[in-house]
């Protein structure tokens, strides 16, 4: 080690790096500064983002329509047949998904015609669900992609219980529910639990806790005698009983359930939780600065534990609505159905907050039940749907990109960490 | 070089920065920018270097308009900057610092680091710099660091080389150096544009002073006015610069700690062997220069450090090994030093924050429920009796001023029923007004009959507060002296000289 030939001054003290260096302790401030700035967007933001995501999924669907493509062959010759095959394709294919997503016009009576709104409404129960585990997580400052893995988890958990005993009526649905939202907080929990003793990053664990759950119930699929149906050979679950099944909501004729119910009290008590519990103030607050937390006396690691728990359980909820709900008739490893990622979509547009993700849990419901009425009536592909989704978080994750499509002003209020380098301070 | 800033106007949203601000540095004499925390001196240097782009006015060297895309085009024009926070990578040698971002490279594609050291070591002894080319920064004291920096500059030809707040991290001996090097570069006709707001630094360099107040020039003044004169120019009113406070009546030892050692999470030994004590209304001011062992020896006491040897007891009681929590409980309030990343919750309002360290249990949180209504009655209340300005208590911390929020940390740890109050670096960053607020409060707090430790790297505020000073250096605590020490003895402790006339004190404390 060489050393400096200064007179006056010996060589440095052991603690005297950079000025401003000594936040060793949490070492993720830029990625902190990121996610705040993604979750914390204004609604306008969100509202703005879907509409210029269908705004380009409009765009693609005219691209792929064929009359469209030979209209645009005689364009010079008449440019008005290709505004009209535009035009016709666009409204054709948003009409077929508002009339499978919320009223169809087509059909005679009310019932028939409100019947998509229900289907959007039992689309958007384990979104909703989902998507409040994932947006509180959010808030605590933690990215749990774990969905998959804890609904798997859950789904099993509350499966078993819903054909493995026999109870009455009621007690039986409750246990069931209760089982799966345990396996979920579980199978979050161990995230919490990782990081919180060994500092392990939760993106991480939760990506391989996924691949865990869902080689596990494959596993446990396959086997006779843990989740497989006896007598069968497929790797498919027995049907839960009926005395496990959510009851319908609105009667036979609509496949709304009562997990949707469950899904409201849950949103209810994850607003009570952030804005007026004390759990959820200190959530908030490690979420916000984990350092001022931890000086201000709130176990940081304790709230990523309890975090994870009722993150893992309100994932959890999403997996009891698609087996007690959805699909009661036994199911196989593919039972996520994509929600658990599909939730961090929900509780982003949603900006984290309760309600928010409430009503984007009801648009993605809407894309789901709509995007297969557009795929039968206008023969347009569902992944346009995807499409439309990924477009939602993409011009989420970029408000300046959408600010400036808009000519929005720049948020106003002044940003309180300084910026640690100058360069940082051009960014903005 | 001659340098003119001429009506420079920089807006931020609805805040103006800068509001047509003139400026003209004559080649070869050392300009001092003196204002407050918040007055817009670093923007505009910022402006200057091509950081930001300025809605109006225009910046001419020797009578040329330039047109600054980025720091590249000011460094290529002749600006050289010495940030607060040096801009060095810690891991790479001295020369290979100086030349980074203008690599020269041999035929082969392989870096020239001959020519980068020979470099270094020509312009460090042009001024008599004394830094080798070949250590690495990490290894070497802040002092020489920013040594580098300023080669740095001087490598890529700067004629106008701008310091901001250049002493803020050195020992007054390593600013008189600063100085001697700063009239070193004068001589050799280098302009110098000196960012400070400490008066008597600016004495004792500056040519010229111009003072700014909420972006704007509020006038000129020459290094022979008095500090008071330039305080109220540059607060806008008269000040007072000292502290009242009436001789303390300590009481019995109330807080005591001995042979403490703090190993940090890299394992290096930052605090070694420390013992003092403080008794009930008194306070002991902890002086040194940044990094010495001061934020790692009060986060040990806030039971925030994790392997923590010796002993530290309240009141009689021993309080080591205890959680955050339970150290709050015990009666210690604390102002952490950088209140904005460990003091606040910048996006809670002031509200929240003032529940932050009270979240558990009443009178805030009632059967796991907040108690808004009464927080909102203790929100109004400390607001006014702490004097914070906002537009209202929901307003969110982080768009107060440094001052403002200052106070609310204050406030919060204030009302709490204490029986130790330590405060790191109160005044860090808030304008004059708040200062003088703050220093009351904390006398205050002592007449109160509270053991009050003050950590505190400004020489200024130890002074105007302590009845004794501990002064630590490389972990240790050099000696603890009375609140009367002379400056220089306490200049040369903070170096880690313990002069002859510091007789070892009657505490015995010293290590």
């Amino acid at each position: 080690m060489s050393q400096p030939t200064v007179p006056p001054v010996e060589s440095g003290p052991p603690a005297a790096s950079t000025p401003g260096s000594n936040d060793a302790s949490v070492a993720e401030p830029r990625w902190h500064g990121v996610m705040r700035e993604i979750v914390g967007g204004s609604a306008m933001i969100s509202v703005l983002a879907v509409v210029l995501a269908m705004l380009a999924g409009g765009i693609l669907i005219a691209l792929t329509d064929d009359k469209v493509t030979a209209a645009a062959g005689y364009f010079f010759a008449r440019p008005g047949d290709l505004i009209k095959a535009v035009w016709d394709s666009v409204s054709g294919a948003y009409t077929s998904l508002f009339q499978g997503a919320v009223y169809n016009f087509r059909r005679p009576g009310f019932i028939a015609g409100i019947k998509p709104l229900t289907e959007t409404l039992t689309f958007a129960t384990p979104l909703i669900a989902a998507g409040l585990g994932v947006g509180l997580a959010f808030r605590v400052g933690l990215f749990n992609i774990g969905g998959r893995g804890q609904m798997l988890i859950a789904a099993a958990c509350a499966g078993w219980v819903s054909w493995s005993f026999e109870l009455p009526y009621g007690l039986h649905l409750i246990l069931a529910v209760v089982a799966g939202i345990i396996g979920g907080a579980v199978w979050g929990g161990i995230v919490g639990l990782l990081k919180a003793r060994t500092g392990a990053h939760e993106v991480i664990v939760t990506i391989m806790l996924n691949f865990v759950a869902l080689y596990l119930i494959s596993f446990m699929l396959k086997t006779p005698g843990l989740l497989q149906a006896p007598g069968s050979n497929n790797p498919k679950t027995p049907a839960a009983l009926p005395t496990a099944v959510f009851p319908d909501l609105l009667g036979p004729q609509f496949n709304l359930h009562w997990g949707f119910i469950f899904v409201i009290a849950a949103t209810v008590y994850v607003w009570y939780l952030l804005n007026r519990s004390n759990l959820g103030f200190q959530f908030r607050a490690v979420g916000e600065n984990p350092n001022a937390a931890r000086v201000a006396g709130i176990s940081v690691n304790k709230m990523y534990i309890y975090a994870m728990l009722l993150s893992g359980g309100l994932v959890g909820l999403a997996g009891v609505a698609q087996v007690l709900g959805t699909v009661t008739t036994g199911f196989s490893s593919g039972i996520d159905a994509g929600i658990g990622f599909d939730a961090i979509t929900v509780a982003l547009l949603g900006r984290s907050k309760p309600w928010g993700i409430f009503f984007a849990g009801i648009l993605f419901g809407a894309f789901k039940a709509g995007g297969f009425a557009m795929q039968a009536s206008e023969g347009i592909p569902i992944d346009i749907v995807v499409v439309i989704q990924s477009l939602i978080v993409l011009f989420i994750a970029a408000p300046p990109l959408v600010r400036a499509v808009f000519h929005l002003p720049k948020p106003s209020g002044v940003r309180l960490r300084r910026p640690r380098t100058q360069t940082a301070a051009v960014t903005k | 070089m001659k340098l003119e800033l001429r009506g420079i106007t920089k807006r931020f949203g609805a805040l103006t920065a800068n509001d047509h601000i003139d400026l003209t540095i004559e080649p070869g004499e050392i300009h001092c920018l003196l204002g407050e925390n918040g007055a817009g001196k670093s923007t505009l240097m910022n402006v200057l270097y091509g950081l930001y782009k300025a809605e109006e006015g225009d910046i001419l060297l020797d009578d040329v308009v330039q047109h600054f895309a980025g720091p590249g085009d000011a460094m290529a024009a002749g600006i050289g900057m010495v940030h607060q926070h040096f801009m060095l990578i810690p891991v790479f040698t001295v020369a290979e610092n100086v030349m980074l971002g203008h690599e020269q490279t041999n035929a082969a594609g392989v870096l020239d680091l001959g020519a980068a050291r020979e470099k270094v070591r020509e312009i460090s002894e042009r001024f008599g710099f004394h830094v080798d080319p070949d250590a690495l920064v990490d290894d070497l004291p802040v002092g020489v660091q920013q040594r580098v920096e300023i080669i740095k500059a001087l490598s890529r030809d700067a004629k106008v080389l701008v310091f901001d707040e250049p002493t803020a991290v050195l020992t007054p001996q390593e600013t008189d150096e600063l100085m001697v090097i700063m009239r070193q570069l004068k001589a050799a006709g280098t302009s110098i544009v000196f960012i400070t707001h400490k008066l008597r630094e600016v004495r004792e360099v500056a040519d010229r002073i111009t003072v700014i107040r909420l972006g704007k020039v509020v006038g000129e003044a020459s290094p022979t006015a008095t500090n008071a004169e330039l305080a109220s120019l540059m607060v806008g009113r008269a000040v007072e610069l000292t502290v009242h406070k009436d001789p303390a009546t300590p009481g019995a030892d109330a807080f005591v700690v001995s042979n403490l050692s703090v190993v940090d999470p890299h394992g290096q030994l930052v605090v070694n062997d420390v013992s003092f004590d403080v008794r009930a209304g008194e306070i002991l001011a902890i002086a040194g220069v940044q990094g010495n062992g001061q934020t790692e020896l009060t986060e040990a006491i806030m039971g925030l450090q994790q392997r923590v040897r010796g002993e530290i007891t309240l009141d009689g009681k021993s309080i080591r090994g205890l959680s955050v929590k339970q150290v709050l409980a015990a009666g210690i309030g604390f102002v952490p030093e950088d209140r904005k990343e460990d003091g606040l919750v910048g996006e809670f309002t002031i509200a929240e924050n003032l529940m932050l360290d009270r979240s558990d249990g009443p009178p805030f949180v009632k059967a796991g429920t907040l108690q808004l209504n009464y927080l909102k009655e203790f929100a109004e209340q400390k607001s006014k009796e702490f004097d914070v300005r906002s537009q209202g208590i929901t307003t969110p911390v982080g768009r107060l001023s440094g001052g403002n929020q200052q106070k609310v940390v204050l406030a919060r740890e204030l009302s709490r029923e204490l029986r130790l109050f330590m405060a790191a670096q109160p005044t860090r960053g808030i304008d004059v007004g708040s200062i003088e607020f703050v220093h009351k409060r904390i006398v205050a707090t002592r007449d109160s009959g509270i053991p009050v430790i003050v950590v505190s790297t400004e020489l200024d505020e130890v002074v105007a507060l302590a009845d004794r000073i501990a002064v630590m250096y490389r972990g240790t605590i050099v000696g603890i002296v009375p609140g009367d020490t002379p400056r220089d003895v306490l200049g040369l402790m903070m170096a880690g000289e313990v002069p002859d006339s510091v007789t070892s004190p009657p505490e015995g404390a010293a290590a």
